[in-house]
């Protein structure tokens, strides 16, 4: 197979782009795509500053490099989640977002160590938790949301970009779909737009598949973590994905399609009539925005729990 | 061909396309980026018996 843009042999064939390119015109393909994805949802400009939310995966750090190759001032947050023991699962990844900030002179790695900061780590304050027993993916998600808008606040970015691509944006809108989640179909979308103390939220590889991300960081030569966090067996989000590679199979660009159609929808207006989002109020206790009176669920997470009254492990997040 | 997919191998006797390969492995084409010696191949890349190629899993659940 050659590349369409000059005959040589071809590297990653694109099925749903009827497209074929050599590593050189795939790299420029790629950096294009998400340039064109960040004007035309206007998720930022050149002078705004920009932290990216780095796992040591090959999403975030393949988005770290697009960033920083297209010129923005992008600097990298790793949360040292405390997975795995020490030294375990987070360690490794904080290794590689580690040696990428280390090989580019421009890129400043800010890390956040959750054990060290409130006293606990994800695996131990969700065995204490209701919310987390059984799997500490909801616990997680709620310390990485609320530790990621505390740096971008407190260290003046404009904006914070996740690592997303169109397959985790495409097994949650199958996930939304299926049980007609209309409140999160609402804001499910490339860009969330700050507001009451939130930071703009960003997915500059929305349009990009996973496949594509993946090619991108090998070609580069991006070393990332390849192991899976041990929490994710059994994920949901990898049964819909493996139900949508398998239709992709059978139906090349139906995620793309998928993907877009609803873009297009929700920008003509099917989910518009939806209630106003909640006001937003800050928690007494970190000052983070939240939807509820009195202290905000992270940091409820940090009281103590339950009849025995176990004491606090940690310290209250300042 | 000796094949390698996360911490599992396959062993295929004879020529065939990298294609072929990855339906014999059962694995869902997409999923997976086929490499050899640190190169990306495409599905219709023929593979020789001594080849030793890596099926790098594409998918996280995060």
């Amino acid at each position: 197979m050659k590349c369409r843009k000059c005959g040589q042999r071809a590297t990653i064939n694109m099925r749903q782009h009827k497209l074929a390119l050599c590593e050189e015109h795939f790299l420029d393909w790629f950096v294009e795509r998400t340039r064109r994805t960040i004007r035309k949802d206007g998720m930022f400009t050149a002078d705004e500053r920009v932290l990216v939310a780095v796992s040591g995966g090959k999403d975030s750090l393949s988005l770290w490099d697009v960033l920083l190759r297209l010129g923005y001032q992008a600097d990298g947050l790793y949360i040292d989640l405390g997975i795995d023991g020490d030294p375990g699962y987070s360690h490794r990844s904080l290794e590689y977002a580690r040696a990428f900030a280390a090989d580019r002179s421009e890129a400043h790695l800010h890390v956040v160590d959750v054990a060290a900061e409130y006293g606990e780590t994800i695996p131990q304050v969700a065995q204490r938790k209701l919310r987390g027993r059984g799997k500490p993916c909801s616990v997680c998600g709620l310390i990485k949301r609320h530790e990621m808008n505390r740096i971008a606040q407190q260290h003046g970015y404009s904006v914070l970009a996740t690592g997303h691509n169109l397959d985790d944006e495409v097994a949650v809108l199958l996930g939304n779909t299926l049980h007609w989640q209309v409140g999160y179909l609402a804001r499910q979308a490339p860009v969330l737009e700050e507001r009451d103390g939130l930071t703009r939220k960003v997915k500059p590889f929305c349009r990009l598949y996973e496949r594509e991300v993946a090619a991108y960081a090998i070609v580069r030569g991006i070393d990332y973590i390849y192991e899976e966090c041990p929490h994710v067996e059994g994920s949901t989000t990898l049964v819909y994905k493996q139900l949508l590679s398998r239709l992709e199979v059978e139906s090349p660009g139906a995620k793309l399609q998928f993907y877009l159609g609803f873009l297009r929808a929700r920008k003509e207006g099917l989910l518009a009539n939806q209630p106003e989002p909640v006001t937003l109020n800050p928690c007494p206790v970190c000052g983070q925005p939240t939807s509820v009176p009195g202290p905000c669920a992270f940091c409820r997470l940090w009281e103590p729990t339950g009849e025995k009254g176990r004491s606090r492990l940690g310290s209250p997040p300042s | 061909m000796r094949v390698v997919h996360r911490d599992k191998v396959w062993e295929f006797e004879g020529r065939m396309t990298v294609r072929q390969v990855i339906d014999r492995t059962g694995l869902i084409r997409g999923t997976v980026l086929p490499v050899r010696n640190g190169k990306l191949l495409t599905e219709d890349t023929i593979l020789e018996a001594d080849d030793e190629i890596k099926l790098v899993a594409v998918v996280s659940g995060g």
